[in-house]
């Protein structure tokens, strides 16, 4: 029992459908990513191997630790937040309902993790000691207040209408009830402009402002570890994108794991099409211009949704509507 | 009057429509007939007046006398700055500007081309790179000091 | 305490090497958290020798030289240069040649215009744009390059006229060119105006209100943007830009914002002027024959480039080679305006900012050595003021080089002081 079973669990963590998988994922989504903003654009876009190529690249590269940099802080953060990023996914429902791994209150342990990322930007930016870093690291924190409330928000409203804080939960509770997550679609809207910002891309890519600072963050980092990095923002929008698609999305679980893996995959292609869509439309906003944006609009419009669905909650309960 | 994503309706045009990059190293480009590329030279028609080159704005051309009324040129394409004023200058018609410009070379050597009687040879194919480099720059500065 | 504190805040450098900056130039800026309290403009990391080069080569060389001062208003530095040498030489062109530099400097205008766009749009994030626009064009690109010979130098100008002529059929090219240019210019007027995130960015940004736009001499769209009816194309017709009716655009937005609506509504502009030039291409030759040597004089003469007055001076000794050749590039009269733009302005607005002139750098750094003995640069046979007794090692500040010239030029009979005046009450 021993052996199998923790082989078993190694093969899930490691392979399938752990790291290696979602790396490819990853990989694949940048690719979709990249090349819908070039057709958009007007352009060819890159081959489909162009993200593997450039990863692999990234790792073949020297990498350079500034001397005035924190050595142990600027090596350690861009793994934490691969792993992350990684941990995050085994709690998410992919083609059934049930994850790999599932506890009550897994929503947030998810949502927490999504936010680690974010921190390691912050601290990897801060140790590098960079001027164009620090103040990159400055603004990814600034960013992460404003956009951490509407996306909370927009994603507990739901678990509070489905009166679980599991995402396994949710999922099923939601399948069910088709029609209760229509409930949820501003909920959808709100989530994507959050993971728009949690991503750092345009109109929320302040922290890592070309034009302006660099890159940011990720100024002084070079090959393996920037790599990483990369692999790391690319993971986590496969992930964000997986979370929205269980909450916001939960269709088609029930067909078994062929026909629910496919509609997964159809299901991230959206969300991902719809951030690159939103990233095409959109000049980059000031970072006072972004919090007021979250703070005026996105997070008002998240307490609707969170109104509407403990309206939908009390209704229910009262057996005034049962779809 | 604001509308945020103002460009949407042409973006998602742009998605069923040919994309505007032109796949350039598999697809060759035309330049068009005015076009002002590699030199070429006529060694017939030349008289030896070295009108091209003292015109010439990057020192690229040197004319030599091989003989009784018989010239040669040899090109810089490295000086060369494509102006084609050396064509204008010239009375015989001599020299003529081609629609070539894919001239990128790893070696300089290749880039300077000795005309001899229409058929371009290149320096470094006829003589060590050095010595056509020397040929070439050597008469400039008597010339400047004749004037 | 006496001294003043030195402002607290990071002081972070944009540039000499920076993804902003398309050239190498240095923007120093004190930051108080996003704010900029302080901002420094540092020129001269693209000094050429380009004035000290055309002394050493025949008038015919110049030109082409002259042109490579810039890579995107090339035709605007060529053509002030020979007008300056045909001026001196006393060559009147043919008016076929007019039109013809005319309707390249149009073209010129149409894509340096077109270029800015994408680059505003490039500075704040909004790359769909700067693909859009650059997109459209290599239309005029790829028209320019059919007309002249070259995408970007175009080699167009000779003394005495031009060197390539219009046929019949590439004048129905322009025009076929113009309609597109002209439909697409629309719409990019439309998204400018109507994007909001892109207005977010660009209104209110980088403000420079009218008197402060005449006072830091200001020109171009920069001024225009600030309503200060400044265009030499009207103010001092060159080439034959009487003959051609247009209307010099102005906002009064004085901010960035403006600008954007003075480029694109100049390119309106433009589209009518090529169409005028097309429809009135007088017959006759491209050329006259120009001397090799010119008679000694000197003459400067201004040019409308897209980015704002260009000038020329240019004196000749009777040889084959001027004597000396001194180039104002528009950035230079700009560069000090983005300073004063920058002032109280957020870091994440510098990029816009500082796009927002259209600069052009290596157009721009000439030198300027005022060090050393004062009898040096002591032209007019006045001494500098409280600069006489200071011995060999004086050194004249700014404000003295300034009274000096005014100085200069009144012993001269050109009175700058009421010249400025007459500035301030007649430009608005």
């Amino acid at each position: 029992m021993h052996w199998s079973s923790i082989l078993w669990a190694l093969f899930q963590i490691l392979i399938f459908p752990g790291l290696l998988f979602l790396v490819a994922l990853a990989l694949a989504a940048e690719f979709v990513d990249r090349k819908l903003y070039a057709r958009l654009q007007n352009r060819l876009g890159p081959p489909w191997f162009q993200p593997l190529a450039d990863l692999i690249k990234l790792l073949a590269k020297q990498e350079v630790v500034p001397d005035l940099a924190d050595k142990f802080m600027f090596v350690v953060t861009p793994m934490f937040a691969l792993t992350a990023a990684v941990t995050a996914s085994f709690y998410i429902p992919i083609w059934s309902h049930q994850a790999l791994c599932s506890f009550p209150g897994d929503v947030i342990v998810v949502l927490y993790l999504l936010t680690i990322p974010t921190i390691t930007f912050f601290l990897g930016g801060w140790y590098s000691r960079s001027v164009y870093s620090m103040i990159g690291a400055a603004r990814s924190i600034m960013q992460l207040f404003a956009y951490e409330i509407p996306l909370f928000l927009a994603i507990l409203a739901p678990a509070l209408l489905a009166g679980t804080w599991s995402l396994s939960g949710m999922s099923l509770f939601y399948a069910h009830r088709p029609l209760l997550s229509l409930l949820n679609l501003l909920g959808l809207a709100i989530a994507l402009v959050a993971l728009l910002g949690k991503l750092e891309r345009v109109p929320f890519d302040a922290p890592e402002a070309e034009t302006e600072i660099v890159a940011g963050s990720f100024t002084e980092y070079s090959g393996r570890l920037l790599a990483l990095f990369r692999l790391a923002i690319d993971v986590e929008m496969v992930v964000g994108a997986s979370l929205l698609a269980a909450v916001f999305l939960p269709f088609g679980m029930d067909f078994g794991p062929v026909a629910g893996f496919g509609l997964y995959l159809a299901k991230i292609l959206a969300v991902i099409s719809m951030l690159s869509l939103m990233r095409t439309l959109f000049a980059r906003l000031r970072l006072d211009q972004m919090i007021n944006f979250c703070w005026q609009i996105a997070a008002p419009l998240a307490f609707v949704q969170l109104m509407a669905d403990l309206v939908a909650k009390g209704t229910i309960a009262r057996g005034v509507m049962i779809p | 009057m604001k509308r945020p994503g103002r460009m949407f309706h042409e973006v998602m045009r742009s998605m069923f429509r040919k994309a505007a990059t032109v796949r350039y190293p598999f697809v060759k480009v035309q330049m068009p007939a005015r076009f002002r590329g590699r030199l070429k030279f006529d060694a017939s028609k030349c008289i030896g007046c070295k009108l091209c080159m003292k015109d010439c704005p990057s020192g690229a051309i040197t004319i030599q006398k091989v003989g009784d009324k018989r010239f040669e040129a040899v090109f810089d394409f490295a000086r060369c700055m494509y102006c084609a004023q050396c064509v204008d200058t010239c009375p015989k018609k001599a020299l003529e500007a081609t629609g070539e410009f894919e001239l990128a070379q790893l070696d300089r050597g290749k880039l300077i081309v000795t005309f001899k009687n229409d058929c371009p040879v290149a320096a470094a194919a006829a003589a060590p790179a050095g010595t056509a480099t020397a040929t070439a720059t050597a008469p400039e500065p008597k010339s400047d000091a004749h004037e | 305490m006496g001294k003043n504190p030195e402002p607290r805040g990071v002081r972070v450098a944009i540039g000499p090497q920076h993804p902003a900056l398309k050239e190498p130039e240095s923007f120093s800026v004190l930051l108080a958290g996003e704010k900029i309290l302080e901002s420094g403009v540092r020129l001269g990391y693209n000094h050429r020798g380009i004035e000290k080069a055309c002394e050493e080569r025949t008038y015919v060389q110049d030109l082409y030289l002259i042109e490579r001062i810039c890579g995107i208003c090339s035709h605007s530095h060529s053509t002030a240069f020979i007008s300056a040498v045909e001026e001196i030489a006393g060559l009147e062109i043919p008016r076929r040649a007019k039109y013809l530099r005319m309707l390249i400097g149009e073209l010129e205008r149409v894509h340096s215009h077109l270029l800015w766009l994408g680059v505003a749009g490039h500075e704040v994030g909004f790359d769909t744009l700067l693909m859009y626009t650059w997109r459209d064009r290599e239309v005029v690109m790829d028209l320019l390059a059919a007309l002249t010979g070259n995408r970007v130098n175009y080699g167009v100008n000779t003394m005495g006229g031009v060197r390539r002529d219009v046929s019949e059929d590439q004048k129905k090219q322009v025009l076929t060119a113009v309609d597109i240019l002209e439909e697409r210019t629309k719409y990019y007027i439309g998204v400018a105006t109507q994007e909001t995130t892109l207005i977010q960015r660009l209104s209110g940004v980088g403000k420079l209100n009218h008197e402060d736009a005449i006072h830091l001499g200001a020109v171009g769209p920069t001024a225009r943007a600030s309503s200060v009816k400044r265009d030499v194309r009207k103010d001092d017709p060159y080439l034959a830009y009487d003959e051609i009716p247009f209307n010099v655009v102005t906002s009064d937005h004085n901010d960035i914002y403006g600008r954007a609506v003075v480029r694109c509504l100049e390119l309106m502009e433009s589209y009518n002027m090529i169409r005028f030039i097309i429809a009135n291409m007088p017959e006759g030759p491209i050329a006259v024959k120009a001397p090799r040597k010119v008679p000694a004089g000197e003459a400067i003469s201004r040019y409308e480039a897209p980015r704002g007055e260009d000038v020329h001076y240019v004196r000749a000794n009777g040889s084959e080679k001027p004597e000396r050749v001194k180039v104002r590039a528009p950035t230079l009269a700009n560069v000090q305006v983005v300073s004063h733009m920058l002032k109280d302005g957020y870091l994440a607005d510098l990029p816009i900012v500082v796009a927002a002139i259209d600069p052009c750098f290596s157009c721009t750094d000439r030198m300027i050595a005022v060090a050393g003995d004062m009898a040096a640069i002591n032209m007019g046979g006045t001494a500098f003021p409280g600069c006489a007794d200071a011995g060999s090692k004086a050194r004249a500040t700014w404000e003295q080089v300034r009274q000096h010239g005014i100085e200069f030029y009144r012993r001269r009979g050109v009175d700058f002081a009421r010249l400025n005046e007459t500035f301030t009450a007649g430009g608005r």
